[in-house]
C-alpha cells in the first residue's frame, strides 16, 4: 500500500474539535497541493465555531466574522463536520485510529481555574467561564442561574474575559438588546439590580491582561463610569524601571488608558460604577448565615523582581474588605481531558511535545496523535494566535507522513467512518444541519434587529430540523 | 504570555546530566538531542547545579584541547538563574538579552519541569504577533476599530 496523500489514497484526518483551531488545522493541511486529503471534524456540541460562537462577547460580533473563513473550508467537499458527536464516549480514540491515518485534538479549554481560597463555595461565587457560556446561549449552561438581584459584584482578574464581564453586566438592557445575546439572559440582565463592578488584579497597570481597545471601550459605555483610585494607577517603581527600558509602547498606551480613569469622576447622570482595583489579591470570601456571599477580604500586593526579570506579587499585612453579592473568578481557562489521550493535568493540556502527542512512560509520540491551540499550549491569546499553532502542528504530521509514520487505519474509506458516526449517534448533526440552524438564527435575529437569535437547546435544534430526538 | 506557553508543548522533557559526567557525555547528548545547553543536576535532585552550554564547551577546548574526560562541573555556570511556568514571557525574554543567557531550566514547586532557550522565546513572540495582527485585521475589516 503505497503511502497515503494520493489520489486513490488519500490521507485521512480526523480533527476532534470544531473551533478556531480546529478550522485553521484544516485550512492549512487543504492548500498543501502536494497531498490529496480528506477531513472529517467531530465535535461535541450540535454547532461549530467553538468560543468565537460560546466565548466571543455578544457585543464583539465583527471579530466573529472569522466564520466566514472556517465556512469556506467547511464548504470544499473533501471535508464533512460530525457535530453532537462527543470523542471519548460516542466514538472512542481507538475507534478512530480504525478509520483515519490521523488524529488532531483541538477541544480547546472550557473549564475555569479556581481560585482556592475560603468561601469559594459559597453561594453568589461563580465561575466567569460559566456566566460567559450562559450568556452566549451554550447548551450546556443554559439552566445556571445567576443571582444579579445584588447591587455590588466583583471580577476577578484583568484579562479581556473579565473585561468582557464587567462590560456586559454594565451594559444597559437597550445596549443588549441589539445584541446576539442569549434571550433568557437579556431578560435576567434587564433585572438586574447590579449597580458597581468591581474589577480585581493581582499585578499593577503594566502587568494587566486586558488589551488597550477592549479597556478604553470599559469607558464608553452608555451608562457607566470607570474609576481607578488615583495610587493604584500609579506604577510603582520597577514597573517604572521595566517600562522604560523595553520601550514597550503598546503597554505603555494602555497604562495611559488607565490612568485617565483616575480622574475625579465629573457630575454625572450615569447610574453605574466600574471601579478598578490593582495589587489586590482576594483570600476569603466571607459569606452571611444563609451561605450567600456579602464580602471579599482582600490583601494588598507590592511587586518584586525575580532573577528572570519577571514582576511578581508578594502580599504585605495590609487587608481591607469591600462588598460582594456576587463574584466571578476569572483567572484563566483551563483543558478538560479526552479519554483514551495523555494528559499533563497541573498545566491543562494534553502531553505533547510541538504538536505530536506523548506517550508518558516512553517519552516518545505517540503514532498518529497531535494536537494544536489552546489544549496543546494553554489557554492564552486570541483567535488568531492559533494560526502559527496550527501551522506547527501540521508541519510535524507532514513530516510523520513523508517518513511513513501514520496510523494504518482497518477501514480509511469515508462511508466507513460515517456508518460508525451513524450507529453510535443517529442525531448526529451535519455541516448542512449547521448552514440551516444557522439561517433560522440569523432570520429571527432579522426580526428583531439583532445579528441572530441563537438556539439553546439541542432539543429546540432537533425539532427545527424535524429530526426524531433519540 | 507566560512561559507555560512554551513549556506545554515540551512534554516535560528535559535533558540533564550529573556534575561527574565527562564533557564527552555532555558533547554527545547535545548532538542527540539537537539542543544547545545540559541543566547539571546530582542523582535524584532536582535543583540545577549548574548549567553547561555548548559555548562552555568550545571554550574549554580551545583552552586545553584533552579536556573531553574531564567532569562538567569544571565547566558549568554554578549559579542558574531559574524561572516558573507563570514568569511573563517579555520579561523573561529582556533578562536573558541583557544578561546574554540563552537557556533558562524553569522550576516548579522545587520540580526541574522543562528549559527554554532564547530561539524558543523568540518563536513564541513572533507567533503571538502574528496571531494578533491576524485578530485585528479581521476585526478591521469587519469595520469593527
Amino acid at each position: 500500500m503505497s503511502k497515503p496523500g494520493t489520489e486513490e489514497n488519500p490521507l485521512r484526518v480526523a480533527i476532534v474539535g470544531a473551533g478556531p483551531t480546529g478550522f485553521y488545522s484544516a485550512e492549512q493541511l487543504f492548500k498543501d497541493r502536494r497531498y490529496h486529503v480528506q477531513i472529517d471534524m467531530y465535535e461535541r456540541l450540535p454547532t461549530p465555531f467553538g468560543l468565537v460562537r460560546y466565548g466571543v462577547a455578544p457585543d464583539h460580533q465583527k471579530i466573529k466574522s472569522v466564520t466566514k473563513l472556517f465556512d469556506r473550508v467547511a464548504q470544499r467537499p473533501e471535508f464533512r463536520f460530525f457535530g453532537y458527536v462527543e470523542i471519548g464516549t460516542d466514538v472512542t480514540v481507538d475507534d478512530l485510529r480504525r478509520h483515519y491515518h490521523q488524529i488532531i485534538f483541538t477541544t480547546g479549554a472550557q473549564t475555569d481555574r479556581n481560585l482556592n481560597i475560603p468561601g469559594e463555595e459559597l453561594k453568589g461565587s461563580y465561575a466567569a467561564t460559566d456566566f460567559v457560556a450562559w450568556y452566549n446561549g451554550h447548551p450546556d449552561f443554559r439552566d445556571c442561574e445567576f443571582d444579579l438581584s445584588v447591587e455590588t459584584a466583583s471580577v476577578i482578574g484583568v484579562g479581556n474575559v473579565a473585561v468582557d464581564v464587567v462590560r456586559i453586566l454594565s451594559r444597559t438592557p437597550e445596549e443588549l438588546a441589539r445584541t446576539d445575546i442569549a434571550d433568557y439572559a437579556l431578560e435576567a440582565l434587564r433585572h438586574s439590580k447590579i449597580r458597581e463592578v468591581y474589577m480585581l488584579g493581582r499585578r499593577g497597570p503594566a502587568q494587566a491582561a486586558f488589551t488597550t481597545p477592549e479597556i478604553k471601550e470599559l469607558g464608553e459605555l452608555d451608562d457607566a463610569v470607570v474609576w481607578v483610585p488615583p495610587e493604584e494607577a500609579t506604577l510603582d517603581p520597577l514597573s517604572e524601571e521595566s517600562l522604560a527600558e523595553s520601550a514597550d509602547r503598546a503597554t505603555a498606551r494602555k497604562v495611559e488608558v488607565i490612568q485617565s480613569y483616575s480622574q475625579e469622576i465629573p457630575e454625572t447622570t450615569k447610574t453605574r460604577r466600574i471601579i478598578l482595583r490593582f495589587l489586590v489579591s482576594p483570600v476569603e470570601f466571607i459569606g452571611d448565615e444563609h451561605g450567600h456571599l456579602q464580602q471579599i477580604r482582600l490583601v494588598h500586593n507590592e511587586l518584586y523582581k525575580t532573577d528572570a526579570g519577571t514582576l511578581r506579587p508578594r502580599a504585605t499585612d495590609r487587608e481591607e474588605i469591600i462588598p460582594s453579592g456576587i463574584a466571578f473568578r476569572s483567572i484563566g481557562y483551563t483543558g478538560v481531558p479526552i479519554y483514551g489521550v495523555p494528559f499533563q493535568s497541573s498545566w491543562g493540556v494534553i502531553l505533547n511535545q510541538d504538536g505530536r502527542v506523548i506517550d508518558p512512560d516512553t517519552q516518545e509520540p505517540l503514532t498518529g496523535l497531535y494536537t494544536a491551540g489552546w489544549i496543546k499550549r494553554g489557554a492564552s491569546g486570541v483567535i488568531g494566535t492559533n494560526k502559527p499553532d496550527a501551522a506547527e502542528t501540521i508541519e510535524a504530521m507532514l513530516d510523520d507522513l513523508e517518513a511513513g509514520r501514520t496510523l494504518e487505519p482497518d477501514d480509511p474509506s469515508p462511508e466507513g467512518a460515517e456508518a460508525l458516526v451513524a450507529a453510535r449517534k443517529p442525531t448526529y448533526f451535519s455541516y448542512t444541519d449547521w448552514q440551516r440552524l444557522d439561517e433560522i438564527e440569523v432570520k429571527r435575529g432579522e426580526e428583531q434587529g439583532r445579528p441572530r437569535v441563537k438556539f439553546t437547546d439541542v432539543h429546540e435544534m432537533l425539532e427545527a430540523l424535524e429530526k426524531e430526538a433519540a | 504570555m507566560k512561559v507555560l506557553r512554551i513549556l506545554a508543548a515540551k512534554s516535560g522533557q528535559i535533558v540533564t546530566i550529573r556534575p561527574e559526567q565527562t564533557i564527552r557525555e555532555a558533547t554527545a547528548l547535545l548532538v542527540k538531542h539537537n539542543i544547545g545547553a545540559l541543566v547539571v543536576v546530582a542523582e535524584g535532585e532536582e535543583k540545577p547545579l549548574g548549567i553547561v552550554s555548548e559555548r562552555d564547551i568550545i571554550r574549554q577546548i580551545a583552552a586545553d584541547e584533552a579536556c573531553f574526560s574531564d567532569p562538567v562541573e569544571t565547566i558549568m555556570t554554578g549559579h542558574v538563574i531559574t524561572g516558573t511556568p507563570q514568569d511573563d514571557l517579555y520579561s523573561v525574554a529582556h533578562t536573558m538579552t541583557e544578561r546574554r543567557f540563552r537557556h533558562l531550566p524553569i522550576m516548579d514547586e522545587g520540580r526541574l519541569v522543562g528549559i527554554i532557550s532564547i530561539g524558543d522565546v523568540l518563536k513564541a513572540q513572533r507567533d503571538a504577533y502574528r496571531g494578533e495582527i491576524d485578530t485585528r485585521e479581521v476585526q478591521l475589516q469587519a469595520g469593527e476599530y
